[in-house]
């Protein structure tokens, strides 16, 4: 019989610290140059040569501390990772150990039916990343290619607080919210600038003890976190009640196949010594420095979420899409200034939709939208004098896009605005003036201020594209009886 | 007196009197090196073309008017200094074929301050050893008796003053290194306060104790070799901040009421004839004026067995980019990566770096690194603790410097314990990352011994001061070698 389980994940999250030098060396960090040309002595590892920590990374560091609201270590302490690897030039990683730069923080998630959980960050440290071997168009030999080795990065590791799939996502979703609008990584997924280790075990539910968990490495994208997850929970439960026992190992996701496969276990496990780097002086991090740090914060995700809600009476959700990131709260917000909070509402469901579905299908961010925030509070003007129908708008907005021209322009030149045609307006009228037999009794016998009632009616029936002028005219002679 | 007899500031005076120049003093060392350097084998690296061309620019630097205690002064460097261009080994077949492609900054320094290389000096390999046999060119030969050793790891940086083939070297100090060398060769040797000398491009054994220095005849050419290579580096985050004093300024001041504390471990057990000599120097320190004491450092004793664990731990961390990977030996068609790196430090390393390499992956393992590594730590801050204590009480510290004079090639080479204990009197000052002079004060069996003074931190301006002041009152540091006069 099928048991019932609970998962428990806990995430390892690195990102790329967007310093534009290396955490130990002046070389840059710049991503793509050709092999070993932004490597400089240190990074390689000649003899002789010194670390030299890069005080931007720290900054960054303490930011990000700052904005998980966990305290920031006036003291921390590199230590050596000790371990053999071509792509290590020292045989040693510096990272940070016993004594991290951020100390325990957390982060809210919210799913999509709207439930709020806290995940609890352990942790996070400095360290450098490792180069990569290539293998590509090398026979029977291994390149190195040590432009990477030595970017800084902060690894943020989660408490076991996840009990889904889905709910790593989340968090993995607006951790990398937070450190974009932190300005701390550039959260280029497949570039590695925001990477991912699972950790995942089960249980029967209502267990007090965790199960023997498995790591999954390296997972660079939401939708392999969501889908190794998935089958790394699907293959423990399935080894256990087949009366199989999970063994603490580190596996690896294959998305090709869609499966996880063993990569080492807990007895092949490195040993790696570590011990405080007597190359680096313990950091040493001021009130004053923090305070100052604290200052220079941008306003976070979930303050203008909250803002969102309370200014302009958006919905939680709404608020939550809007404030993903802060370029599209930036766009949104020009556009509410341009058509005024009161339209709000209006610009939220523009932004979300046709803007979003466009950026989508064309695959662009929205710095590089083809209908910048005034061209859309443009269109939505046009849309809020009843110059024209939100449906007509959708194609106006289409065109803008296809185009590039502002929307009255568009309007003007596709005819959308206007009906001239006597004829059609004419046709209008008179069905208006058939289906209105009272009305136009009344004012015949006198009521003037009917005739008000007609052109709305009119033009409506037109969807507001009946020439006003026009339709002046032809109303008056027809109500007048001709 | 012939060129090679004379002290740094004798002959800065002739290069500036133009009774020389800098190409013809270098001429004359190259040459003295040439004859003398077979059977001393203190050189392995000998840069003769660069150093006339590199004379010739002292030369014109002081024809423009520049002038300076260094320039135009041929000096030795310690083959664990990066030179540009210049094979840098170590001491180490891992090195045999690298050339560095950069400067230490103690090598930038003293160029910048004129003064001329003539070569490399030969060390134990990977400054792993006191006697200089542990190099993969062979053992350096102390000028006082060719069958001695000269001491070590900088024994060919200590041979080659000794032995005059240059008026100053660099040398490093980890546990002794400089001035256990210093004192078996009869030259004067100072380790400055770590982080008083920029350690980079000085090729890493024990980073937190590893610190450069210098081999003169007298404090006084230290003095102004010392001036030159400390201070701040930005490229060193273990260097100080402080400002450097000008050394050759405080020589001369009288030691009337110097505060010197003999220290009670290190007189305990002395072999009598070495400690006549101390108790002869604490008289002439005393005729100077200064005041005499015994202090107590009881945890000192431990000094040795902590060095071992501290010192092979950082080691076996420091060595591991001597992975045949990117520069240094690679041994002949791996088979695959674990082959690559087993054979290419098997066959490069030598045995005692080995020994040093294993013991410090031991002591670093899960399980054992409480009961070592981290003991060790706490018994380096007890020790560091005594040390501040004395300092209130006393100016400077002294004692031996060695235990024995030097002995003979091949004696202790198969027992490293044995070995280790060379440097029982100079660890404390590493562990405690103190400034320590060695200077010569006498003979044993017609072989030099040395004094050792231990300041606190900064203080290398008392001890220059204290050396000097004992120099201008003894002879024992212009005292030559038989046969190197």
């Amino acid at each position: 019989m099928m048991k019932d389980w609970e998962v428990v994940i806990g995430l390892e999250i690195h990102a790329q610290l967007a310093t534009r030098s290396k955490i130990f060396s002046g070389a840059a960090t710049a991503y793509g140059a050709p092999p070993n040309t932004q490597a400089c002595l240190v990074d390689l590892a000649y003899p002789g040569v010194l670390p030299v920590l890069n005080a931007e990374a720290v900054r960054m560091a303490v930011k990000f501390g700052l904005a998980i609201g966990a305290p920031i270590a006036e003291r921390s302490i590199f230590a050596r990772k000790n371990y053999f690897y071509p792509d290590l030039p020292k045989g040693y990683q510096i990272s940070q150990y016993e004594q991290p730069i951020v100390g325990r923080g957390s982060l809210e998630i919210v799913l999509d039916e709207g439930t709020a959980t806290r995940i609890g960050i352990t942790r996070a440290h400095l360290e450098e990343d490792a180069g990569k071997s290539l293998h590509e168009g090398l026979a029977n030999a291994t390149g190195i290619d040590l432009n990477r080795a030595g970017t800084p990065l902060l690894e943020i590791v989660s408490e076991p607080d996840m009990r889904s799939a889905k709910e790593a996502v989340a968090y993995m979703k607006k951790l990398h919210t937070l450190v974009r609008y932190l300005e701390i990584c550039d959260g280029n997924m497949q570039e590695g600038s925001f990477r991912c280790d699972a950790n995942v075990s089960v249980r029967p539910r209502g267990a007090e003890k965790f199960g023997t968990r498995a790591e999954i490495k390296n997972l660079n994208s939401f939708r392999f976190v969501e889908k190794a997850i998935q089958h790394e929970v699907a293959r423990q439960i399935e080894l256990i009640e087949s009366g199989g026992t999970v063994v603490q190992e580190t596996r690896l996701y294959d998305s090709d196949r869609d499966e996880t496969r063993s990569m080492r276990s807990k007895e092949e496990a490195n040993d790696y010594r570590y011990f405080p780097d007597p190359d680096l002086l313990p950091l040493a991090i001021d009130r004053a420095f923090i305070e100052s740090v604290r200052a220079s914060l941008p306003e976070l995700p979930d303050q203008k979420a909250a803002r969102f809600v309370s200014d302009y009476q958006l919905s939680r959700y709404d608020a939550g899409v809007l404030s993903a990131s802060r370029e599209t709260g930036a766009y949104f917000e020009a556009v509410v200034a341009r058509v005024g909070a009161a339209h709000a509402k209006l610009a939220a469901n523009w932004v979300m939709g046709e803007l979003s579905s466009a950026l989508n299908r064309d695959n662009l961010e929205i710095d590089a939208a083809r209908v910048g925030p005034q061209s859309l509070g443009g269109l939505l003007d046009r849309i809020i004098d009843g110059t024209i129908s939100g449906k007509l708008a959708k194609e106006v907005f289409e065109a803008m896009w296809s185009e590039g021209r502002d929307a009255d322009a568009i309007i003007e030149a596709k005819g959308l605005r206007q009906i001239t045609d006597a004829g059609a307006i004419a046709t209008a009228i008179d069905a208006v003036i058939a289906a209105n037999p009272k009305q136009l009794a009344d004012y015949r016998a006198g009521k003037d201020k009917l005739f008000g009632f007609f052109v709305g009616q009119v033009m409506k029936a037109t969807g507001g594209k009946a020439n006003p002028a026009q339709l002046n005219d032809l109303l008056k002679a027809k109500l007048g009886g001709g | 007196m012939s060129w090679h007899a004379r002290s740094v500031a004798e002959l800065a005076g002739a290069l500036e009197r133009r009774e020389i120049s800098s190409v013809a003093l270098t001429g004359h060392f190259l040459d003295r090196i040439g004859a003398l350097n077979g059977a001393l084998n203190a050189l392995i690296t000998v840069t003769a073309d660069q150093a006339l061309a590199d004379a010739a620019v002292a030369d014109r630097r002081r024809a423009a008017g520049e002038r300076g205690p260094l320039l135009g002064i041929p000096l030795i460097h310690k083959d664990i200094f990066c030179t540009d261009g210049v094979r840098t080994s170590c001491g180490s077949r891992m090195l045999d074929n690298f050339v560095a492609p950069y400067d230490a900054t103690v090598v930038a320094r003293l160029k910048a301050a004129g003064a001329v290389m003539l070569g490399k000096a030969n060390m134990d390999e990977f400054a792993m050893g006191s006697s200089n046999e542990t190099s993969h060119y062979g053992p350096v030969r102390n000028p006082w008796d060719l069958d001695k050793v000269p001491g070590g790891s900088s024994g060919g940086s200590a041979a080659a003053v000794a032995a005059r083939l240059a008026p100053l070297s660099t040398g490093t100090d980890t546990g002794g290194s400089i001035r256990q060398p210093a004192a078996l060769c009869g030259v004067t040797g100072i380790k400055p306060t770590y982080g008083r000398v920029s350690r980079y491009g000085m090729i890493a054994f024990a980073s937190s104790l590893d610190q450069a220095g210098v081999f003169a005849r007298s404090a006084a050419d230290a003095a102004a070799a010392l001036g030159a290579i400390a201070g701040f580096d930005p490229r060193d985050s273990t260097s100080v901040d402080a400002p450097v004093p000008d050394y050759a300024a405080t020589l001369g001041a009288p030691l009337t009421g110097l505060r010197l504390g003999l220290v009670k471990e290190f007189s305990e057990a002395l072999e009598p004839r070495n400690g006549a000599l101390i108790a002869a120097a604490l008289d002439v320190f005393r005729a100077l004026g200064a005041e005499t004491t015994t202090v107590s450092l009881p945890s000192l004793p431990l000094s040795v067995p902590t060095y071992y664990v501290v010192a092979p731990a950082e080691c076996s961390s420091n060595l591991s980019r001597f992975d045949g990977v990117r520069f240094g030996y690679r041994c002949a068609d791996p088979r695959d990566l674990r082959d690559l790196y087993e054979r290419s430090r098997g066959e490069g390393f030598g045995a005692e770096v080995k020994r040093r390499i294993m013991t410090g992956t031991y002591v670093l393992s899960a399980g054992y690194f409480d009961a070592y590594y981290l003991k060790a730590q706490q018994v380096r801050q007890l020790i560091a603790g005594e040390f501040r204590a004395a300092f209130q009480r006393v100016d400077l510290l002294i004692g031996p410097t060695t235990p024995t004079p030097a002995f003979g090639i091949g004696a202790k080479i198969d027992d490293p314990v044995t070995m280790y204990l060379n440097d029982i009197y100079t660890i404390g000052a590493n562990l405690a990352g103190l400034p320590a002079i060695s200077a010569p004060c006498g003979f044993v069996d017609g072989l030099p011994m040395g004094v050792q003074l231990i300041g606190p931190h900064f203080a290398e301006g008392r001890l220059l001061n204290a050396v000097h002041r004992y120099q201008l009152a003894t002879d024992w540091h212009d005292r030559s070698a038989p046969g190197y006069a």
